[in-house]
């Protein structure tokens, strides 16, 4: 019955198997990572001094707008997929996800859309300008013409996370084994089972935006356009409608990467399992109702400003209790700070004062002043690195032992983790200061006060830049060899995916395991 | 076993997720339309008002002020003739805005109206404005551009002035391109 995967190239292009689809998703979004990367050490660059050194103004616009879009749906989206493909099923007992087949072409139509995305920077007219948000009318009357394939883009996007969603929904609910009650499963898999509802509910609300623009451009339609009756602030509504459940897409599974890791290296068990689950759940059901405050400045009444206001602060509420109980499962713990470890301690700091800065712009009267500056970029990035990209990165440190039966460098890990740690402190943290002094968002130069802080900020980010090259360097080697790792990898973990062999065999649970 | 458990709820899934498409698409734009004319968010004023006989408030005076601008890259002049009036709530009004064609090309303009405070937006109705028709003019020609607006006696007390304001949009590309299309189906029929 066990047979291998195929021999070549073939493997990879028919393979319905969780854990190569896995493996696939994690290298492309690593690859769109540096990508992603790369354009953000552009906007550094260019941003080193002020006035125009580098790059001109219509192509910084263009590469504001292709990091954004990369890193969220190149980078991290995919790369929580990938950790869900191969962890889910381990974690739950299940031989393999519930739909392969699907599994296969959600991502195997990603490389498409993403060429296709990238594509545009060299057509006529270039890429995308008009930041990831694609406000109309930038996105409809004054876009250049590489916006339709922007379009489809993200149309073969949506599909493929969809797909992904409806996979991961599917195995949660059906593929459990027998004893695996839902209050049983580990916390990752609770946060993607609630973050693949979130996808089902938004990513259509996203293909419907960028459909209304495909045909305000082409058919003639004006739900965008003033002059035809409709509304630019329409436009804002469905985007944050779609794009407020986004940022917790990109968040929820991290909390769950993070609830595996603090414990296993605390010795102790997750402290409030159950209020997680339901802290969860509270975040996903307030992100549907909050979408406004991301347009405070767009002209609602005063009784939209508080309603907004209070929700949005409310979520402060559930996202508490987490913080809470990891700080209580740390609290008397027999610690140990492996690599994992330091980046789930970092996640913990970094994220809270992202959600403190957040708290701040949720307060109505005051983001009139912080709406649009970097003080926005600097809240936004203190939540997204260390939330979803130090999490995933601990994840892989945490799991590439089982993944490759073979245990990463640690001093390699601890040098990439604290590079990594001063490096995104010494980029970000300047932008706050910045941005209360009143600097814009998207703009390649800037008055000469805010000099000083951005010359910090750049180098702090090809710190951060360099730090990932570590890491590269470190799982490659990981990958072709290393120092056995156990069955068990760490101390006592917690978890189905440690009773199975290390390297984990291409077929795992065959049969269910029993679960205690 | 598995399998079928698994189709069924793919297909649930994927009908939530093509609903959400449905939702995004044809319920959410009406959905805002209709809040925006509820609470007059936006300050998007009402249709053509068929004037009822009210009594005339002659106590009350209320102050409406003109803005007119050009959307980018609209060459047009516009302008409107009195910047400010006073009236008393329940009378009819008639003012005009000037507008002038300076290019040597025809071309259609639309005017979009929006009204400051948001909750005077249900309270100031419009019998008449150019604001409900496309506006053309030749090259070099000019015109004046009639409004007939009455103010609701029910206007909150707190209002005394009200701001309206007109941005005139270019859409000669709009409409010669629905006209060609127009002309493209009618051949097809004949």
């Amino acid at each position: 019955m066990a047979h291998g995967p195929q021999p070549g190239f073939k493997r990879w292009l028919y393979t319905t198997n969780h854990k190569d689809i896995g493996s696939m998703y994690l290298w492309f979004s690593f690859a769109m990572f540096l990508l992603g990367g790369c354009m953000a050490l552009v906007i550094r660059a260019e941003l080193f001094e002020p006035g125009l050194q580098i790059v001109q103004p219509e192509f910084f616009n263009q590469m504001t707008t292709m990091h954004g879009l990369i890193m969220v749906f190149g980078a991290v989206m995919p790369a929580f997929v990938g950790l869900a493909n191969w962890m889910i099923p381990m974690m739950i007992g299940a031989p393999d996800m519930a739909l392969p087949r699907m599994n296969n072409w959600s991502f195997w139509i990603l490389p498409f859309a993403f060429a296709m995305l990238a594509s545009t920077l060299f057509m006529e007219g270039g890429a995308p300008n008009f930041g990831w948000t694609f406000y109309a009318p930038l996105s409809t009357e004054y876009a250049p013409p590489s916006v339709t394939f922007f379009i489809f883009s993200i149309h073969i996007m949506g599909a493929s996370s969809i797909m992904g969603s409806i996979n991961i929904i599917a195995t949660i609910l059906n593929m459990r084994a027998p004893g695996m009650t839902l209050m049983k499963m580990p916390l990752f898999v609770w946060t993607w089972l609630i973050t693949a509802y979130l996808l089902i509910a938004v990513m259509p609300v996203l293909a419907g935006v960028v459909t209304m623009m495909l045909m305000d451009i082409h058919f003639g339609t004006s739900f965008f356009s003033a002059a035809g009756g409709g509304d630019p602030v329409l436009f804002q509504h469905v985007f944050w409608f779609f794009g407020h459940p986004e940022v917790y897409i990109m968040i929820l599974p991290a909390f769950g990467i993070v609830s595996a890791i603090i414990p296993t290296f605390a010795r102790k068990p997750l402290f409030g399992y159950s209020s997680m689950v339901y802290a969860t759940a509270s975040i996903a059901f307030l992100s549907f109702i909050v979408w406004a405050h991301h347009m405070f400045t767009v002209g609602m009444p005063i009784a939209g400003e508080l309603f907004f206001m209070y929700a949005t602060m409310l979520i402060a509420v559930p996202t508490g209790v987490k913080v809470f109980n990891w700080v209580t499962t740390m609290f008397r713990g027999s610690m140990t700070f492996e690599t994992p470890m330091l980046f789930a301690v970092a996640f913990v700091i970094l994220f809270t004062i992202g959600g403190f800065s957040g708290l701040m712009l949720a307060i109505a009267p005051a983001d009139f002043q912080y709406h649009d500056t970097y003080f926005v970029v600097a809240h936004f990035h203190y939540v997204l690195v260390p939330g979803a990209i130090f999490s995933i990165t601990a994840g892989v440190y945490y799991w590439l032992p089982k993944w490759t039966g073979n245990m990463y460098n640690e001093t390699m890990g601890k040098v990439h983790f604290w590079l990594a740690f001063i490096g995104l402190n010494v980029t970000f943290f300047p932008m706050h200061f910045v941005g209360l002094a009143g600097m814009p968002r998207r703009i390649p130069d800037y008055a000469l006060q805010f000099a000083d802080f951005n010359q910090i900020a750049s180098v702090g980010a090809f710190l951060f830049g360099a730090a990932q090259l570590v890491f590269l360097f470190n799982v490659i080697r990981t990958v072709q060899g290393g120092n056995k790792a156990t069955d068990e990898v760490w101390e006592n973990p917690e978890g189905l995916e440690w009773t199975v062999p290390s390297p984990a065999p291409y077929h795992t649970f065959s049969t269910p395991p029993a679960v205690r | 076993m598995w399998w079928s458990d698994n189709a069924k709820i793919a297909t649930k899934l994927l009908a939530l997720a093509a609903s959400m498409l449905v939702f995004a698409i044809f319920v959410m734009p009406p959905l805002y339309d209709a809040f925006c004319e509820i609470t007059g968010l936006n300050g998007k004023t009402g249709g053509k008002y068929e004037a009822v006989p009210a009594a005339v408030d002659r106590d009350r005076l209320v102050t409406v002020q003109f803005v007119a601008s050009n959307n980018e890259n609209m060459p047009w002049g516009f302008k409107p003739s009195v910047v400010t009036v006073k009236v008393h709530p329940g009378e009819a009004m008639d003012t005009v805005f000037l507008a002038s064609n300076p290019t040597d090309r025809d071309m259609v303009a639309q005017a979009i109206p929006s009204l400051v405070p948001f909750k005077a937006a249900e309270y100031f109705h419009k019998t008449e404005c150019f604001c409900f028709n496309q506006q053309a003019l030749k090259a070099g020609e000019s015109a004046e551009l009639p409004l007939r607006f009455i103010v609701d006696p029910d206007l909150p007390p707190s209002v005394n002035t009200i701001t309206l304001s007109y941005t005139l949009f270019d859409i000669t590309e709009r409409v010669s391109s629905n006209l060609d299309n127009k002309n493209t189906d009618s051949e097809r029929e004949g």
